[in-house]
């Protein structure tokens, strides 16, 4: 019962974030936006009994993803300057 | 107008796709065969306490094999693109913040640690030669960012990179000859189960694909940083 909810919350929280993500105006934000859906969802497999898949998850989708995007954001900032 | 509605329809129909196979869904409450075969037999066949290194690295090693080949492609294309657009264009970089410096001394060799602890314990614990790659590679990213003139040795990257994803093809081959077939890891002594010299070659196995992994990612990294 209490996965369920705790399942549900973070559901609402990723799909919030995920709609963040397509439609915020802000870049910035919205590699955050992306991020944070990763890792929620990536607490989402260690609650279903995936560790291994939660740690590709977090270290991939959240961790080296956000970071190249934030890179890759700054490089085309200071070309266009 | 019709875009909007196309795509709202669209939506919609993938909603009643999910939503109908969410109405289907019922628990197993038993593993099916394969699974149970591994379950079963994984801890005296390959001895590693981390299940899902015993099935990525031994009963599906060929898959892995695989994976790490598309992710060389991958490197291999991006710094064959990245290469040849212009060359020396450096513009006056802007200094990064002191925050950033002093936390990425700080968090840079924490960061590696956690990294090589992963892959070299991927039979034991959760995670492996992928994930602890991806930290490994992250590291390096923070260093880049942290220090514009941060300059990786490409020469020992690909070195190391060449030299374990040879080291991995041959200890596969070397399973066909003195062990069962090939990636076959009891080439070496099984071990006591749940040590760190256990499970024959995966750790080592592992520890070739973690610095495998590790080295291209930073790889692409540092190309995008150079051009």
């Amino acid at each position: 019962m209490v996965f369920t909810i705790v399942a549900f919350i973070l559901g609402i929280i990723m799909i919030t974030a995920a709609i963040m993500a397509v439609g915020q105006k802000k870049l910035s934000t919205a590699i955050i936006a992306a991020g944070v859906v990763s890792l929620l969802a990536s607490v989402l497999y260690l609650l279903l009994a995936a560790p291994d898949v939660a740690m590709t998850e977090a270290s991939i989708g959240s961790g080296l993803t956000t970071i190249i995007f934030f890179y890759v954001l700054n490089k085309i900032k200071k070309t266009n300057d | 107008m019709i875009k909007k509605s196309l795509i709202l329809i669209l939506l919609i129909a993938l909603g009643g796709i999910f939503f109908s196979l969410f109405r289907s869904f019922t628990p197993q409450n038993e593993l099916p065969d394969v699974g149970k075969y591994y379950a079963e037999n994984a801890m005296e066949q390959v001895g590693a306490a981390n299940l899902v290194t015993a099935v990525v690295v031994t009963y599906r090693g060929l898959d892995t094999l695989g994976e790490v080949t598309i992710l060389f492609l991958t490197a291999a294309i991006i710094a064959f693109f990245l290469k040849h657009t212009n060359p020396k264009t450096k513009e006056k970089e802007s200094k990064p913040s002191e925050i950033l410096q002093t936390a990425s001394r700080v968090l840079a060799p924490i960061i590696f640690m956690v990294g090589v602890y992963i892959f070299i314990n991927g039979h034991l614990t959760p995670g492996g030669g992928f994930q602890g790659g991806a930290v490994v590679a992250s590291g390096v990213i923070l260093l880049i960012l942290s220090n514009p003139n941060f300059k990786l040795n490409h020469r020992l990257i690909t070195v190391v990179e060449s030299i374990s994803g040879l080291s991995f093809v041959i200890i596969g081959v070397l399973g066909i000859f003195l062990a069962g077939g090939f990636l076959d890891n009891s080439l070496l002594s099984l071990g006591t189960f749940g040590t760190i010299f256990s499970a024959g070659a995966v750790p080592i196995i592992y520890i070739f694909v973690g610095l495998k992994v590790g080295s291209e990612l930073a790889n692409i990294v540092a190309t995008m940083n150079q051009e």
